[in-house]
């Protein structure tokens, strides 16, 4: 179990004071000029050696992201993007950082700006978070008078700004190209790649778009080191984690434990056990409703970390953990998600746009039984026909809980056809 | 979002904002580099859709509204039709003084939203989605994950998250609301923010210092 | 260049280039909806997926992808075609199913398509989708249910023609292409939305329901309802033109046409003069051709030379006009006009008239002066080459003259004819490469045209526009006829204002409609020779009913002074003829006749008269050798410059006679009210 000692979110319930004392109390902005004075090349091998992958669900290594920007800013000014677009069903984890330990992303945000040569970072928050707006933008507006940024950030010789900017509800935002194209005051439609943002982004600037966890966590690292953080988790996937714990559990909650930590151990210390105890447990959704759903025997074992989940043709994702006990539709469960998909689809190419209505469609049909059981096939060809095919990876994820389900329950999809068509034939027999 | 403006309303001739919104204008504005000031469409939606509220007890767009944001930031008005239509949270017809905003994405579905639709259904009167209810008071709008999902199910009211919620403590809302007064958000039976029933059971060192 | 290799065929292709131009550059026809050549890369129907070696396993949209040297591309593998159907099922899943009733049938880029990658049955059991219509104005109809959301048409708009007006509003299979709010399209190249949409949800209003491709003739030919010579394809079916389609000319109109010179076409069926008419006891009466011919013969015995004037309209092919110039120098009349509105126009030089710079010249230039001209409404595709320059070189533009939406960004000066000798553009003009200026008819059909035409080549040799390399100086015409005119010596003698008000007995228009007919002589024998029943016409004592462009063989000179010719695509109405051919019958008549008896000799003869008729289609770029300008006559006048063009859609005896064009007239009223 992860000590409260390690823990990087030490306000993450929102107990404690979150104005900057209280921040600084608990070690924010504690040396920020002398971890900016290490220089940009230090921080990025800091970042690159603590093993850091990007929280926002891909996994990508953090430092190594930095480091793709250009060296030397040229006539484009490079840009920090914050992505606190938070919409993955399921997740919940950034809501906590913005709202109750806000100084840390902003530190982050220094930090993260500083090394890869921005002089502004803007912040995308999703529209419906309007009190973690204001609760980030009175910790920004904090910041700028203690000057801490602003000009001379920090007496650190750097000038750097930090702006806020909210959404208005897309959950495609969270997209990283999308969300630029949002914040130039677009549609969030995602950009075709290459190019990627690091050549040219915001405003058609080299730019890097991280997760508000994955910066948040940057000072801490920066002051503790990478050995502290990479000695945390499991090899080559470090570090301390917000998870997510939803659903049929006795007590949901978030909390921030270790990497690789057991899926089950994590329910049952912090979540007070799944309702009605373990045997009673379904299925569980494991990071966020994009990756496919892991059936009970899964769950007995897994270790909750990218690899170990990538192994089972899951994903750890943003670590928001969907617990489903035996009273649930499964079906529906995961038919709610297609709905979900075929809202959140923006659009704009053919096999997302048209494929997540189809697939939803064919769903609800299955939540009644009211379908072939061939079609079944047909739904799996279907989602393998958006996978891969589309601009981003909505259709991916759009694909992958059906495949789960598909994989997982598959009986239950065919029982489900057979009582339907038994109900009808009775009927047709009454009357 | 809509594709296209309902018939069923009057769209204002005109629109203007107001000194209060002006300054927020700016403030917006200025954040962006010169030249980039389309950037500032989102913020400036919202900023009208609040000025209808504030002023008309009805917070939506009107078309007049984006021809004028069009006008501000330079940007030929298709380009903000386009944007406001494809953004969830602006409402391009007029909706009632509280916006009821019901997750029923699995992780809220999984912890009751059933019921919670079903409480603001028989306290209001509307039988179906982005519906406004006979005394102008509600509109119920069924939206996708909010992002508070430990803490579900969530109904959003206008701005604002009541959290762990379940049917009587909805239709308490409700009539609350009725009755002008609006209940401090966040989780409806107490609960420490994300933590679990009962209270925190990490980042307990703090508190004993 | 990099080395690609596609289904084994090794290309050289330029760095920077996409898959798909590899592709097609090994000969592999890569299918595509929303991938146009001319427009920014959207890369969103996914139809175009290839598979690339040592790329991440999965198909990649070519049109995005840009080729790397060495690279190895399959446009043919299992992966590509299970993908290209997959892709094309998505596609057909909410299009319906109404090919039968659908006017893009038979030339539709989906059904093409789903021959080779549709499959025989559908596996889609939902309810589709319905969009609802949208109102576009007189001229696209809408079938939105048909939207394939490729966006072409909102990157058309919004790129090419500089009207941002379409958008896509809402989202995921919600999302809808209009105008969200109902408005008719404000542009002058709408048509080109119903050519560049792959599918049946653009079309031609007034087309639709009329025929299917198949059973049209297909005719190449020359646009004349303005000077710039779009290269034009006439369809037609028996006796009728039905549509009319721009054809490739990367030199003219690139791919693009036109709205007047596209939807005019009902106005060839309208108010048409299809037999002899001859004024007797002041009416006119039916007449045949040779009581037509006898009137006139008649009239001009014993009248000397002197008192005889002709008058070649805008839309007049070069044949016809070399025919009634040399019927004149027989009769000893050497008055000939063909500059209907009074402009200055100095024939002594071809580069005093011409568009020297050329029309896909202005693509170098890098910076733009703007006389008395409004190319939105005189030319709407070379205006749409100007805001091509804008957009891919930041050209600047600036302009003397009443203030207009040209769909660009344009410097508005002033609209005082003195600023041509002194304005702030100069300092921009002195400072670029390659600069240059547009002067209209609207600077040059005044008293003080001479004037201003000689002013303008001055400040075009002060601004570095005349070099061995570079011509900068161009005059933009409105009349087709008008350059190549000027190239035969059709503006000798009197000029019209002198033929007016008794100034000649005798007055042959050559489909001459654009001048105040009233201020002829009450006294003067008028002869319309022409296709329409308009201004000419009317005041004509005999009418001699000739052909429309459509309808006969004939060579037009744009602006630039490129020859083109036209070809005959369906036959003129009734006893209508094809007017050189009226013309040399005539000569027999008065026992003059006409040394060509062929089109052939009678093109001979145009070569004779001036060479540049030997060169068809091709134009070499020139520079300025020769820095002397145009004559100066009298002093510039402190006259607002006004637009030669007010309404675009009615300027010619064809679109003046075109529902379709009252139509828009009607619909764009409102700007044209607020343009006065």
């Amino acid at each position: 179990m992860l000590s409260d000692q390690d823990r990087i979110f030490t306000n993450l319930y929102g107990v404690h004071d979150v104005g900057l004392a209280g921040a600084r109390s608990r070690g924010d902005w504690d040396g920020t000029a002398a971890i900016l004075a290490r220089g940009r090349d230090a921080i990025i091998d800091e970042m690159k050696a603590s093993g850091l992958r990007g929280r926002g669900g891909a996994g990508f290594p953090t430092g190594m992201k930095w480091s793709f920007m250009p060296k030397v800013v040229g006539d484009r000014p490079h840009y920090l993007v914050v992505n606190a677009d938070e919409s993955e069903p399921g997740t919940c984890k950034d809501r906590d950082i913005l709202r109750h330990d806000p100084h840390k992303l902003i530190e982050g945000c220094l930090i993260a700006s500083f090394a890869m040569g921005a002089h502004a970072a803007y912040i995308y928050i999703r529209g419906e978070f309007y009190n973690e707006a204001v609760a980030l933008q009175k910790a920004i507006d904090e910041a700028y008078d203690a000057g801490l940024i602003g000009k001379n950030a920090c007496g650190s010789g750097w000038d750097f700004d930090c702006y806020l900017h909210r959404g208005a509800g897309a959950y495609i935002c969270g997209e990283e190209t999308a969300l630029i194209e949002s914040l130039e005051g677009k549609k969030g439609m995602p950009r075709l790649k290459p190019p990627f943002p690091a050549a040219v982004g915001l405003y058609g600037c080299p730019s890097t778009v991280n997760n508000v966890e994955s910066i948040a966590v940057a000072p801490t690292i920066m002051r503790r080191g990478a050995a502290w953080f990479s000695a945390l988790g499991r090899p080559r996937n470090a570090g301390t984690k917000l998870f997510c714990i939803s659903g049929h559990v006795n007590k949901p909650c978030n909390v921030e434990e270790e990497l690789g930590i057991p899926l089950r151990e994590l329910i049952d210390r912090y979540a007070g056990g799944v309702r009605g105890g373990w045997d009673n447990l379904l299925a569980i959704i494991p990071g966020g409703a994009s990756v496919p759903v892991l059936n009970k025997a899964t769950c007995d074992t897994i270790l909750m970390d990218f690899d170990s989940l990538r192994d089972v043709k899951s994903g750890l994702g943003t670590a928001a953990v969907i617990v489903m006990d035996k009273s649930t539709d499964i079906i529906k469960a995961i038919a709610r998600l297609s709905q979900f998909y075929k809202h959140e689809s923006c659009g704009q190419c053919t096999p997302c746009r048209e494929g997540t209505g189809w697939m939803m469609r064919v769903m609800n049909r299955m939540v009644q039984g009211r379908a072939e059981i061939e079609e079944i096939d047909t739904l799996e060809a279907v989602t393998r026909q958006v996978e891969g095919h589309t601009i981003c990876a909505l259709g991916n994820a759009a694909a992958w809980p059906i495949q789960g389900l598909i994989k997982n329950f598959r009986p239950e999809m065919e029982a489900r056809i057979a009582v339907y068509k038994a109900s009808k034939s009775m009927k047709m027999a009454a009357e | 979002m809509a594709a296209h403006p309902k018939q069923d309303f009057i769209q204002p001739a005109s629109f203007a904002f107001d000194a209060d919104s002006m300054v927020q204008v700016d403030k917006h504005i200025a954040k962006y580099p010169a030249g980039r000031q389309a950037s500032a469409v989102l913020p400036l939606l919202d900023l009208a859709q609040r000025q209808m509220g504030r002023t008309t007890g009805s917070a939506w767009v009107s078309v007049a509204a984006m021809d004028e944001i069009g006008r501000i930031l330079d940007m030929p008005p298709i380009r903000v039709y386009e944007v406001a239509t494809f953004y969830l949270m602006f409402n391009m017809a007029p909706v009632g003084k509280f916006h009821l905003q019901l997750c029923t994405t699995t992780p809220c579905w999984l912890r009751g939203s059933d019921d919670i639709v079903q409480a603001c259904r028989d306290v209001t009167g509307i039988k179906g989605w982005k519906e406004n209810s006979a005394d102008g008071l509600f509109t119920m709008t069924e939206v996708e994950c909010v992002g508070a999902c430990v803490n579900a199910p969530i109904l959003q009211v206008n701005d604002d998250f009541y959290e762990d919620m379940d049917s009587e403590r909805t239709r308490a809302l409700l009539e609350s609301l009725k009755r002008g007064v609006v209940p401090k958000f966040g989780s409806m039976t107490g609960r420490q923010a994300s933590a679990p029933d009962g209270g925190p059971i990490t980042l307990l060192f703090e508190k004993a210092e | 260049m990099v080395k690609v290799t596609v289904d084994g065929i090794d290309v050289e292709i330029p760095a920077g280039s996409n898959v798909l131009q590899a592709c097609e550059a090994a000969g592999k026809e890569i299918p595509r909806f929303c991938y146009h050549e001319r427009l920014s890369v959207a890369g969103n129907c996914r139809m175009c997926l290839v598979e690339i070696e040592k790329a991440p396993p999965k198909p990649f949209a070519s049109c995005a992808y840009p080729v790397a040297d060495g690279m190895v591309v399959h446009t043919d593998s299992p992966m590509v075609r299970k993908a290209r159907r997959g892709v094309m099922e998505f596609l057909l899943i909410n299009h319906p199913l109404d090919c039968p009733i659908c006017d893009q049938g038979g030339e539709c880029d989906l059904q093409d398509q789903a021959v080779g990658y549709g499959d025989d049955h559908s596996r889609y059991l939902e309810p589709k989708r319905a969009v609802t219509d949208k109102n576009l104005g007189p001229l696209v109809k809408t079938v939105m249910t048909r939207c394939i959301q490729c966006t072409r048409c909102i990157r058309f708009s919004t790129e090419i023609a500089g009207v941002s007006e379409l958008g896509a509003t809402a989202r995921g299979e919600t999302m809808e292409i209009g105008t969200y709010v109902e408005k008719a399209l404000t542009s002058e190249l709408s048509g080109n939305l119903i050519d560049i949409c792959p599918v049946g949800a653009l079309t031609s209003k007034p087309y639709a329901f009329v025929a299917r491709p198949w059973e049209l003739k297909k005719t190449d030919s020359v646009d004349v309802l303005d000077a710039v010579g779009a290269n034009i394809r006439v369809d037609s079916r028996g006796p009728d033109v039905l549509r009319v389609l721009p054809r490739l000319n990367e030199d003219v109109n690139e791919e693009w046409l036109a709205d007047k010179s596209r939807f005019s076409i009902d106005g060839l069926k309208r108010r048409r003069l299809d037999s002899c008419w001859v004024r007797r006891d002041g009416k006119l009466a039916r007449a045949s051709w040779q009581e037509g011919f006898d009137a006139i013969a008649a009239k001009m015995a014993g009248m000397a030379g002197d008192r005889m004037g002709a008058v070649a309209g805008d839309l007049a092919d070069a044949e016809s006009m070399l025919a009634l110039k040399d019927l004149f120098a027989a009769l000893g009349s050497t008055n000939l006009d063909c500059r209907q509105d009074g402009a200055a126009l100095d024939a002594s030089r071809r580069d005093f008239y011409s568009f020297n710079t050329s029309i896909a010249g202005i693509e170098e230039a890098d910076a733009i002066l703007l006389i008395g001209t409004n190319p939105r409404r005189e030319a709407p595709l070379l205006n749409a080459r100007i805001r091509k320059a804008i957009v891919a070189n930041r050209t600047k533009v600036a302009a003397i003259g009443v203030p207009a939406d040209l769909t660009y960004k344009v410097e508005w000066l002033g609209d005082a004819p003195a600023l041509l000798a002194d304005n702030s553009f100069i300092t921009t003009l002195k400072a670029t490469k390659r600069p240059m200026l547009i002067i209209g008819q609207g600077a040059l059909r005044r008293a003080d045209g001479a004037a201003i035409l000689a002013a303008a080549w001055k400040l075009a040799a002060e601004t570095g526009m005349l070099t061995a390399d570079w011509h900068g100086f161009n005059v933009l015409h409105t009349a087709a006829s008008r350059v190549g005119a000027l190239d035969l010596g059709f503006a000798t003698g009197k000029t019209l204002d002198k033929m007016l008000g008794g100034g000649v007995d005798l007055l042959w228009l050559l489909g001459a409609d654009e001048f105040d007919t009233a201020k002829i002589g009450a006294s003067t024998f008028v002869i319309y020779q022409g296709h329409h029943g308009d201004a000419g016409a009317a005041r004509a004592d005999v009418i001699l009913p000739g052909a429309a462009y459509t309808e006969k063989d004939g060579t037009y000179v744009n602006t630039e002074g490129r020859v083109q010719r036209g070809q005959l695509a369906v036959f003129p109405p009734g006893e209508a003829r094809e007017d050189w051919k009226i013309i040399r019958a005539f000569s027999g008549i008065i026992g003059k006749t006409l040394p060509y008896d062929t089109i052939g000799a009678l093109r001979a003869r145009m070569e004779q008269v001036n060479p540049v008729f030997a060169r068809l289609d091709i134009l070499p770029r020139f520079g300025c050798t020769d820095m002397a300008g145009p004559t100066a006559s009298g002093t510039i006048g402190t006259e607002s410059f006004t637009p030669a063009i007010v309404n675009y859609y009615m300027t010619d005896s064809i679109s003046r006679a075109s529902p379709t064009m009252a139509e828009c007239t009607a619909a764009a009223a409102p700007v044209l009210l607020a343009a006065e």
